[in-house]
């Protein structure tokens, strides 16, 4: 990272800071960097920064580099950092509202994250066609867009002899609603953006 | 007791031991389990780690159907608990939140529903009532109890304390088995970076099965079918990357249960693991 104004940067990014603060409902300004989210994280070491920089980024206004870095991605959610926090912050979600910013304001993603991503959309593709997941249709998608083809075929394969994959979808009855449910989330996300 | 049951979208695949063991011990306790009509997915990781409102109406979807069935609702999958408990807490607290929702969903959720994980179902029931139906001991089995993330975090919805619950450890001890003391038992085994970045989920999977051999378990058990496939499944592959020679077999609860309460293995698709469980099915007496 370059030498940057500080000064400048909260006062530019005001906005960025108050929508982080609302969407994710998180009293981002109580942290005082005492570390312990990272602490216990059990993904820190992965990721390139560490989760009370990046609420430290949120708080400083330096969108650009939360957004891409690969640190809102690797969080798995486990929200240890959330049950630990002194000042009550969740962070966990403070990661999930950065993700879903940086997914919608179509950042380039790289590396781990790039892959990340392309799973999660692999899993939401076939919930928005079935209505419920169906594991082989997001296997072969997420290899064929990560362009990994043989990824997991060994499991693919162990799983197929205890009958623990199904080659067809299972739908539920209304499965054709899903499809009208993404698109309304969708439409009221762009209107907010 | 009667309950609308979430089955999951892993009941009829990689979680399906799961499923239908908690059907049978359900049926054996007397438990009545309504599989609620026209379900969908919950959305899971995925679903809010990318959308806010995605994640809150996949499962407010099946809320409402809960709502219309007049009865409290139940999930065995632990991902699938929380995210339906999550929505269902976020929808009392936001009556904006919960007006977008509805919108979306295009199906009305009033928020007259309870949300349990089958975990507190079983284990809020009268112990004395289960262990009049016990015909068999798990007092060979030196069990790692594993709760993973899901069930106990964050605070709106954990079923237990964050950092030592004991709800899971404490119903295998009436039914006699012996649980340990260990250190990962709430620990992440990082599920939703499973299929994208496995050598994260394998270094964290080692750590787990380190501590509870080091703590002497002769097999392991959880209430979420992400941890188990990832220290089931995924074990040979630890095995491999780490040199390592575990052979620790990984059972969900309800087939524990299940088995002291006599129902045969094959009902509770004990063959079905990755790691082999006939060692441990021997010492069951």
């Amino acid at each position: 990272m370059s030498a940057i104004n500080l000064t400048t940067i909260i006062k530019d990014n005001q906005d960025f800071i108050k929508y982080v603060s609302g969407e994710s409902g998180q009293p981002v300004q109580q942290c005082y960097q005492c570390g312990k989210c990272t602490a216990g994280c059990p993904v820190a070491l992965d990721m390139d920064y560490s989760p009370n920089s990046i609420v430290r980024m949120v708080q400083l206004g330096l969108k650009d580099e939360a957004l891409r870095s690969q640190s809102i991605w690797i969080c798995a959610y486990c929200s240890t950092c959330t049950s630990r926090c002194p000042r009550n912050i969740d962070i966990a979600k403070i990661m999930d509202c950065l993700r879903g910013m940086a997914k919608r304001q179509g950042i380039k993603l790289e590396g781990r994250a790039k892959d990340i991503a392309l799973f999660y959309d692999s899993f939401l593709n076939t919930v928005k066609d079935n209505g419920r997941l169906y594991e082989l249709g997001m296997m072969l998608n997420f290899n064929l867009k990560s362009k990994n083809y043989l990824r997991d075929a060994d499991t693919g394969l162990a799983m197929f002899t205890r009958g623990k994959i199904k080659f067809v979808p299972m739908r539920n009855e209304n499965y054709k609603e899903m499809a009208l449910l993404f698109k309304r989330v969708k439409e009221l996300e762009d209107k907010s953006k | 007791m009667r309950y609308a049951y979430y089955p999951g979208c892993c009941d009829h695949t990689s979680a399906k031991e799961y499923d239908i063991s908690t059907r049978a011990v359900c049926k054996a306790l007397g438990i009545e389990l309504m599989e609620i009509p026209d379900w969908s997915c919950c959305g899971s990781t995925p679903g809010h780690s990318t959308s806010h409102l995605l994640g809150i109406a996949l499962s407010a979807r099946n809320l409402a159907l809960v709502e219309e069935m007049g009865l409290d609702c139940t999930a065995s999958c632990a991902a699938c608990y929380q995210r339906l408990a999550m929505a269902n807490v976020e929808m009392k607290n936001d009556t904006q939140l919960c007006e977008k929702i509805n919108h979306i969903t295009g199906k009305p959720y009033r928020g007259g529903v309870k949300v349990k994980s089958i975990l507190e179902v079983i284990a809020e029931m009268n112990q004395s009532q289960i262990l009049a139906k016990v015909v068999k001991s798990l007092k060979n089995l030196k069990i790692a109890v594993y709760y993973g993330c899901l069930m106990v975090r964050p605070r709106d919805i954990q079923i237990d304390d964050p950092e030592n619950p004991t709800i899971m450890d404490n119903l295998l001890q009436n039914l006699g088995a012996q649980t340990l003391e260990w250190n990962y038992k709430t620990e992440c085994c990082g599920a939703a970076l499973a299929m994208s970045n496995e050598d994260i989920v394998l270094k964290l999977a080692n750590k787990i099965l380190a501590d509870a051999k080091s703590a002497g378990a002769n097999c392991i058990v959880t209430a979420c079918p992400l941890c188990h496939f990832n220290l089931d499944m995924r074990q040979k592959k630890v095995n491999k990357a780490y040199e390592t020679d575990y052979n620790l077999p990984v059972f969900y609860f309800t087939q524990l249960v299940g088995l002291a309460l006599g129902i045969k293995p094959e009902a509770l698709c004990l063959r079905d693991h990755f790691i082999d469980t006939k060692h441990i099915l021997k010492l069951i007496v």
